[in-house]
């Protein structure tokens, strides 16, 4: 319904383009019949062309989905154990479940502390590579490996260099007379060790689309301002953070999101610990379905963890529309 | 965070040295600073991959032992390697890995691309609906998919299966997208000169559309094949049996088995890291371009 009136106008301007082609006039088919022909063709080659995209989206996304909100309001266990539906049970016990709000609490506690450094640290690396460095590709070479690495091997690393008396860590601050500290097993120092390895992991990425964006800024406008006598520190606030204003906030939605999702190096790690001082909202969704066999509650935390998103996601929409507007 | 009290001194310092262009400075001052702190940075970087060797390279006693020490006191050695290798895992978990990738990634393109094509360039009817709900559709977080898709793969009896590990994985609708704006680019002028020779939709998709379109694809491939390979939540679930499972997760499996034989975890984890460094080595190019294409609508 809302795609007719999107279609005709396009539709009017390939038949309008191809009218404009000196075509040879003896084309064997008369036109009022080519276009109906030509518009059912279309729908049929449309549909026919997205058809096995839109079985597996159909199949492994949208019927989850579905089946996932279903499985939300019963109390269905991993075990087969059934207690059918119960309506929104679940949802009433998962807002008055600590535990929940604390995974919840972590999740939106490591969100925010590994944001800050992965975009402020990852800016900081482009715009010093971008100095008209040496050796590019040396630089890009060492802050991006890490990033593919698999997060097991991360946290293998990771874990090793944490480990109180073997690590390399503490050796260091031994070196420099502080007293060891212990990394995973502190609960008030855990997550700052999971943030740093995730820094390490990842910031590579934001670092290679910050480069690009800087070396997207015309160089007139460096020219320009230096010829006004403007330094390389007012050139950088002055040009290139204005010009990365747009980068910079696809790059904190998509840090944001990404790090809300957050599971495998801090299950890998600390596998929540100590004392749930790490676990997250994606770990605890994991533990109640799979090791607390509650198909049911954990499907109903995941759709509380998709509210969140939702308002990450509608809260993006609406800073772009201001932008914009 | 270390990283970041060490930039700063070097910015301030690089400001004082006025007047300095941004980029290409008159004076190579802010730019010798800038190469010192880039370059103690990337050493920094390198560290974990260091002494991940040194370890790996140790006998697990020397491994062990304190102090700790980069050269160990009985020599360095192969035996941790020979010892992961001999276990016989890692090769098959590699092998594993790397086929269920390159499934993810091949079904992935085909079908992306086609859906792509009809979206941008046939005009059927619906398709500014399927367009919305393909772009909605990234908002959904796969954890969110974790316990319906389990259920179903269940159902299915898909359970350690590679089937479980490949069908749920090919829907990237970033890429849809990203492909999409791609071939709104390319003149419809190629194909309208062969469609009035009377080619087919599907001829002109697959000798004009898609060689046009190598550099997306390749793009689009990377980043696919590069998160298929390090996925570690789906396959951790879907797969149970140890000649299954995909790199990732056996590693996590081998964490917990040998314990603290320090060294032999650590050439796991190497062995493990070394296809794709490998790969990153030979298509660095390519990888960061695709990064640089494809990263800010994908993840």
């Amino acid at each position: 319904m809302s795609t007719a009136p999107a279609t005709a106008p396009a539709g009017k301007s390939s038949r309008s383009r191809r009218g404009n082609i000196p075509a040879p006039a003896p084309v064997p088919v008369p036109p009022p019949a080519a276009k109906s022909s030509r518009s059912r063709r279309d729908n049929i080659h449309g549909w026919a062309f997205s058809a096995p995209f839109l079985a597996f989206f159909l199949m492994f996304l949208v019927w989850p989905m579905i089946s996932g909100a279903v499985t939300s309001l019963t109390g269905k266990s991993l075990t087969g154990a059934n207690s059918g539906f119960i309506g929104l049970a679940n949802y009433t016990e998962a807002f008055a479940d600590s535990d929940m709000w604390r995974s919840l609490g972590n999740t939106l506690y490591f969100t925010l502390i590994s944001t800050v450094p992965l975009v402020v640290i990852a800016l900081a690396l482009a715009a010093l590579v971008n100095m008209g460095l040496p050796a590019q590709w040396l630089w890009r070479l060492s802050f991006f490996s890490p990033f593919l690495l698999a997060s097991t091997v991360v946290s293998l690393f990771f874990a090793w260099m944490y480990n109180p008396e073997l690590g390399l860590f503490n050796d260091m601050l031994a070196n420099l007379g502080i007293p060891p500290v212990a990394w995973l097993n502190d609960p008030s120092v855990a997550m700052w060790a999971v943030v740093i390895a995730t820094v390490w992991w990842t910031v590579g990425f934001n670092f290679l689309l910050y480069l690009a964006a800087l070396q997207n800024i015309p160089q007139q406008h460096y020219e320009a301002a230096s010829l006004d006598g403007a330094g390389g520190w007012r050139q950088f606030f002055s040009i290139s953070l204005p010009q990365l204003g747009p980068t910079t906030v696809m790059i904190v939605i998509l840090q944001i999101l990404a790090s809300l999702k957050v599971f495998d190096q801090i299950y890998q790690m600390t596998e929540g610990g100590p004392g749930g001082a790490t676990r997250s909202i994606v770990q605890y969704i994991f533990e109640a379905g799979f090791t607390g066999y509650r198909l049911g509650y954990s499907a109903a935390i995941s759709y509380i963890f998709f509210g969140l998103i939702l308002l990450v996601a509608l809260a993006q929409v609406f800073t772009a529309r201001k932008r914009s507007a | 965070m270390a990283t970041t009290t060490l930039s700063k001194p070097a910015l301030r310092l690089k400001g004082s040295a006025e007047p300095v262009p941004n980029r290409r400075p008159k004076t190579p001052l802010s730019r010798i600073l800038a190469t010192v702190v880039v370059s103690v940075l990337a050493v920094a970087w390198l560290v974990p991959f260091a002494w991940a060797t040194a370890t790996a390279l140790k006998t697990e006693t020397d491994a062990a032992s304190t102090p700790i020490s980069w050269i160990p006191a009985s020599g360095f050695t192969l035996d941790a390697f020979a010892k992961v290798l001999q276990s016989g895992n890692i090769p098959t978990w590699t092998l594993n890995s790397l086929f269920t990738s390159a499934a993810i990634t091949a079904i992935t393109l085909v079908i992306s691309a086609s859906v792509a094509y009809a979206i941008s360039r046939i005009d059927f009817r619906g398709k500014r609906m399927l367009m919305g709900v393909i772009v909605a559709s990234i908002i959904i977080p796969p954890p969110v998919l974790i316990i319906p898709l389990f259920q179903q793969m269940q159902s299915l009896g898909l359970i350690d299966t590679y089937w479980a590990l490949i069908l749920p994985q090919v829907i990237h609708s970033p890429m849809v997208f990203v492909l999409k704006k791609f071939f709104d680019q390319i003149p419809r002028e190629l194909e309208e000169a062969a469609l009035m020779d009377g080619a087919g939709r599907l001829r002109i998709f697959t000798t004009i559309v898609l060689p046009l379109s190598r550099p997306i694809l390749a793009a689009v491939a990377i980043f696919v094949f590069i998160g298929a390979w390090n996925n570690f939540l789906w396959p951790f679930i879907a797969t149970n049996e140890s000649s299954l499972l995909t790199l990732p997760v056996g590693l996590q499996t081998i964490k917990s088995a040998y314990g603290i034989q320090y060294a032999q975890n650590m050439a796991s984890a190497l062995l493990a890291a070394l296809p794709l460094i490998v790969v990153f080595l030979f298509f660095q190019r390519q990888i960061i371009r695709g990064v640089a294409t494809t990263g800010l609508a994908g993840t």
